[in-house]
């Protein structure tokens, strides 16, 4: 049986480009320089953050290479986002953002909350949709920053950010997206948006982990996280990881020259697995808004089985992919994205996310279309709550003696 | 990923005695499907000797939940019914030597099923038994009396390990304070007198929201009931038909399918319909029958 791995856990990272660790190699080596520095082993690591900050801008589609403001990951540059706003509108003391966001956001609001500040966390349909009649509801005088997700990291799902960003512009609100996953996925384009500030992190589109970036418009007003030195124009302190900033530079101009293979390639690889899966598999469906997600993420609930269990399976055939079940999250409760959906409990334990890649071959797509179904029913096999061919009937029902 | 033994894989992947068993004369069922796992034991049990001769498991849950299962019946299996009362959950995770601490609530299950198995053998209601306690967890449905028992049989000190051997606490956190009441009254009992410690202060453990409470109190349950039957009504009197609710019993709901509806071919996938909405509803596995097989005395 052929078990070489196959790789669809995209959405957690991805694997570093070669070409990203050939521009990367040399940052150790010859032009070890500090970048502030004014000799010439400075000057050249100098002109290479200039090119990737260009780069990232590029990608981006911002109006300025100022507006890049390098940071370590995209949790950094989430937090800078809404501490900046903070901080920079004292009368302001409200925070509007949604109930699906990553953790980056939606800890940092709890302990905001904790700290007396206002938390509004807007709520999604069954598809994870907002509703942006109760959004424009929201907005008032003290609210200091609108931060919604681009991309839903477990399901894909996309939200109308541009529109969003417009709607809060209107009334004088910043506006903030995490664009850690649709960037290089979805085209980008801020200099015709209202988005304020975006963050991104570069293990999401192939450059190393622990290198991100928060694009902040020009003229937005700021306050910075890290006070130090005046790197980045005094916005983030602290020497520059200028390896990991060429790295990152070079895997956004790969993404731009790829943007077109994943809408087209890797969509319809998606598209096949979904549908493979699906059609062989009862009780089980897609998760999230399924006409308007990443074209790389799906995420399919696997009813009365557990999400844990299923993983272990595939991983022993050599197949990575990742569960929104408790048991995997290290917590006890299934995702937050999957109970703010309203999924049942009956499936919320269930659900796979597969998220492919530019790496991402039919042959793989086939094989783990193939390897799904008796996992499955495997699993359906050992359940109390499944019954040869369905749920537990009438006749035979599981009801434990207490819950 | 967790760092799981050999031995836990191993029973992961390849299960003893998985599957119905026919003929068993004790079942014990417990876990829900809102707390992401669920348990039922099935045993054969000699009336003449007392001995387990045969033991079988259903599990919904993950790779140590299900190892668990498998390894608990290889336990018992040949052991008197008094004999398989004794095994601890300690037994069973020392069995798949040892689990990682968060998943220790899985060998906790493991036990708790076997109680009710040998309970129902006997004829005995552990159901009730167990709702003596205080229902502490109200996100897991956990009360003091387990929470205590498994503290005292696991030496436990700290509100996370109550959590990660119970899972009281994993959700909104509002019990804490009532995990430590108990953790300080089992260590009070545990120094001796004079000696009594406090409890340190439990570790910050993520808010989650709240589920929905395992147990609905009977007039929101019915409440409940009826919006769902409100819901489908409309479409159902567009055949002509109609629907009503004759009674609830436990997880029985007993309906009335009128008109159109009644007898038709259509029944059984009309209240299997019913059922799945109000399953979903209600967050727990009900059934939902014609009222004509509703018991004659009830
Ligand atoms: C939507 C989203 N935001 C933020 C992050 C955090 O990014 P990083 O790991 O670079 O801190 C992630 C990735 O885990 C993510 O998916």
């Amino acid at each position: 049986m052929d078990l070489t791995p196959i790789y669809l856990d995209n959405n957690a990272t991805t694997r570093v480009d070669p070409a990203v660790v050939a521009a990367m190699l040399p940052f150790f080596t010859e032009h070890f320089g500090n970048a502030s520095s004014i000799h010439a082993f400075g000057a050249s690591v100098g002109r290479a953050l200039k090119q990737a900050r260009g780069q990232v801008q590029a990608l981006l589609g911002a109006e300025h290479d100022s507006e890049i403001i390098f940071t370590s990951c995209g949790t950094e540059a989430d937090s800078t986002a809404i501490l900046s706003a903070l901080k920079a509108q004292p009368e302001r003391n409200t925070v509007i953002t949604t109930a699906v966001e990553h953790p980056a956001i939606l800890s940092l609001c709890e302990w905001l909350e904790k700290e007396g500040y206002v938390v509004h966390k807007l709520r999604v349909d069954r598809k994870g949709q907002l509703d942006l009649d109760e959004y424009r509801a929201l907005l008032h005088d003290r609210v200091a920053i609108v931060s919604a997700m681009w991309a839903n990291n477990e399901t894909g799902t996309l939200f109308p950010v541009e529109e969003m960003a417009e709607i809060a512009a209107a009334r004088g609100i910043m506006f903030h997206t995490d664009a850690v996953q649709a960037l290089g996925k979805v085209p980008v384009d801020l200099k015709r948006t209202k988005i304020d500030m975006l963050s991104l992190s570069g293990h999401k589109l192939h450059a190393p982990k622990g290198i991100g970036a928060l694009y902040l418009r020009r003229g937005c007003r700021f306050r910075p996280l890290l006070r130090g030195g005046h790197q980045e124009r005094g916005r983030r302190a602290g020497t520059e990881n200028s390896a990991a900033i060429v790295g990152l530079g070079k895997a956004c101009e790969l993404a731009q020259a790829q943007l077109a293979t994943g809408n087209s390639v890797v969509r319809r690889l998606r598209d096949k697995l979904e549908a493979g899966i699906l059609a062989r598999v009862g009780h089980a469906f897609p998760t999230g808004d399924v006409g308007n997600r990443l074209p790389n993420t799906c995420n399919i609930a696997f009813e009365y089985i557990e999400g844990e269990a299923i993983l272990l399976l595939l991983n022993k055939l050599g197949i990575a992919a990742s569960s929104g079940s408790a048991c995997t999250s290290g917590s006890l409760e299934p995702s937050h994205v999957m109970r703010a959906m309203g999924i049942p409990y009956t499936a919320a334990h269930g659900t796979i996310r597969f998220s492919l890649s530019r790496d991402t071959s039919e042959a793989e797509v086939d094989r783990v279309i193939a390897a799904v179904p008796p996992i499955v029913e495997r699993l359906r096999n050992l359940s109390p709550y499944w019954n040869g061919q369905g749920p537990a009937t009438p006749e035979q029902p599981f009801a434990p003696s207490y819950a | 990923m967790w760092e799981y033994s050999d031995k836990v894989r191993e029973h992961f992947f390849n299960p003893r005695n998985s599957g119905p068993l026919d003929g068993a004369n004790a079942v014990g069922d417990v876990g829900s499907i809102q707390c992401g796992d669920a348990l039922r034991l099935m045993l054969k049990v000699d009336p003449q000797s007392g001995v387990i001769e045969d033991a079988h498991f259903q599990t919904f849950g993950c790779g140590s939940a299900i190892a668990s299962s498998s390894a608990l019946t290889e336990i018992i299996k040949g052991m008197t019914v008094d004999q398989a009362l004794t095994v601890s959950n300690q037994d069973i995770a020392d069995y798949l030597d040892g689990l990682p601490p968060e998943k220790m609530h899985c060998s906790v299950m493991g036990r708790e099923a076997l109680q009710a198995a040998v309970a129902n053998y006997r004829g005995e209601t552990w159901s009730d038994e167990h709702e003596e306690g205080a229902l502490v967890c109200k996100c897991f449905a956990v009360d003091a009396v387990l929470i205590e028992d498994v503290i005292k049989a696991n030496n436990l000190n700290t509100v996370e390990e109550v959590t990660f051997y119970t899972k009281a606490g994993g959700g909104c956190t509002a019990c804490h304070e009532g995990v430590e009441e108990i953790l300080a009254k089992v260590k009070a009992a545990r120094a001796g007198p004079g000696e009594v410690s406090p409890p340190p202060a439990c570790p910050a453990t993520p808010a989650a929201p709240r589920p929905p409470a395992a147990r609905m109190p009977l007039v929101q349950k019915i409440r409940r009931i009826e919006e769902v039957l409100e819901a489908v009504r409309p479409m159902l009197q567009r055949d002509h038909g109609d629907v009503e609710l004759a009674d609830v019993q436990g997880r029985k709901i007993y309906v009335h399918l009128k008109g159109a509806c009644a007898g038709c071919m259509m029944e059984a996938a009309t209240l299997g319909g019913i059922q799945q909405k109000m399953i979903e509803a209600l967050g727990e596995l009900v059934q939902v029958l014609p009222a004509a097989l509703m018991p004659a005395e009830a």
